[in-house]
C-alpha cells in the first residue's frame, strides 16, 4: 500500500489537469473558423478573377491580410489538433506514433509560418 | 503490446448514420489538412511574385484537377457543417434520438447542397 495521497498517484501519470485542454482548444478553433473559413471561400468567390494583380491587390488591403494570417493560424492549429487525434487513435505502434506526431506538428508550423510570411510580404508591398 | 481491446475498432460496430456521419467527419477533416497544405502553397506563390502564381496556378487548373476541387469543395461543405451541428451539441442541444437523426439527414442534403452551389459559383459564371 502506498502512503502518497490518491491525487499524488495520479498527477503527471497521464492526461491529469490537461485532458481537457486539447478538448476545449478544438472548440475554440473550431468556433473562429467557422467565420473565418466562411469568409476567405466567399472572399475567394467574388473576386473577379485569380490572376495575380487582383490577388496581390485584395491580399494588401489590411483587412484582408489580417484576416488571412488569423484564418491560417487557425486553421493550422486546428488541423493539428485533429490529426493528432486521428493518430492517437488508429496509429498503435509507440514509434510510429510518435513520429507522426512529431512530423504533422513539424508540417504545420513550417506551412502556417511561410504561408503568414508571404502574406505578410504581400501586404508590406514586397510580392513584386 | 498487449492485447486489449483497441477502441475505436472500425470493424465491429453495424453501420447506422452515427458511425457514418461521424467517420466522414473525420475523414474530411483529412482531406481538410491536405487542402491546408495546399492554400500555403498558393499564398507562398502569390508572395513568390507574378510568374510563380501563374505557373502554381497553371499546374492546379490542369482538367482532371477540377473533380479533385469538388471532392475539397465537399470536404469543406461537410466539415463545416457538421462541426456546426458539434458546437450545437457541445451546447447540450439536439441529442435526443430523433433530433440527431433528422439533423444527420440535413447534414448530408445541406452539405450536396453547399457544395453545389460553392461549384456553380467558382465553375458556373460566364468566363
Amino acid at each position: 500500500m502506498s502512503l502518497a495521497n490518491p491525487l499524488r498517484q495520479v498527477l503527471g501519470a497521464g492526461p491529469s489537469r490537461s485532458g481537457v485542454h486539447h478538448w476545449w482548444v478544438q472548440r475554440l478553433t473550431s468556433l473562429a473558423l467557422v467565420p473565418l473559413s466562411v469568409w476567405f471561400v466567399v472572399s475567394i468567390l467574388s473576386l473577379p478573377g485569380l490572376d495575380h494583380g487582383t490577388v496581390s491587390t485584395w491580399m494588401g488591403q489590411a483587412w484582408t491580410a489580417l484576416l488571412l494570417v488569423l484564418f491560417v493560424l487557425t486553421a493550422a492549429w486546428h488541423s493539428k489538433l485533429g490529426l493528432q487525434v486521428i493518430v492517437e487513435d488508429y496509429v498503435h505502434g509507440a514509434g510510429a506514433k510518435t513520429l507522426l506526431l512529431v512530423l504533422s506538428a513539424f508540417i504545420h508550423v513550417l506551412a502556417a509560418a511561410a504561408a503568414v510570411f508571404a502574406v505578410l510580404k504581400v501586404a508590406f508591398g514586397g510580392g513584386a | 503490446m498487449p492485447s486489449r481491446p483497441l477502441s475505436p475498432h472500425l470493424g465491429v460496430y453495424k453501420f447506422k448514420y452515427t458511425l457514418t456521419t461521424s467517420i466522414l467527419n473525420r475523414f474530411t477533416g483529412v482531406i481538410l489538412s491536405v487542402g491546408f497544405l495546399a492554400l500555403c502553397f498558393w499564398l507562398m506563390a502569390v508572395g513568390e511574385g507574378a510568374a510563380a502564381q501563374a505557373r502554381a496556378q497553371r499546374i492546379c487548373s490542369a482538367l482532371p484537377m477540377k473533380l479533385l476541387y469538388l471532392g475539397l469543395i465537399f470536404a469543406f461543405s461537410y466539415h463545416l457543417l457538421a462541426g456546426i451541428r458539434h458546437l450545437v451539441w457541445d451546447t447540450g442541444v439536439g441529442l435526443e434520438r430523433s433530433q440527431s437523426r433528422s439533423s444527420a439527414w440535413l447534414l448530408g442534403v445541406a452539405s450536396v447542397v453547399l457544395t453545389l452551389v460553392i461549384a456553380w459559383v467558382l465553375w458556373g459564371r460566364a468566363p
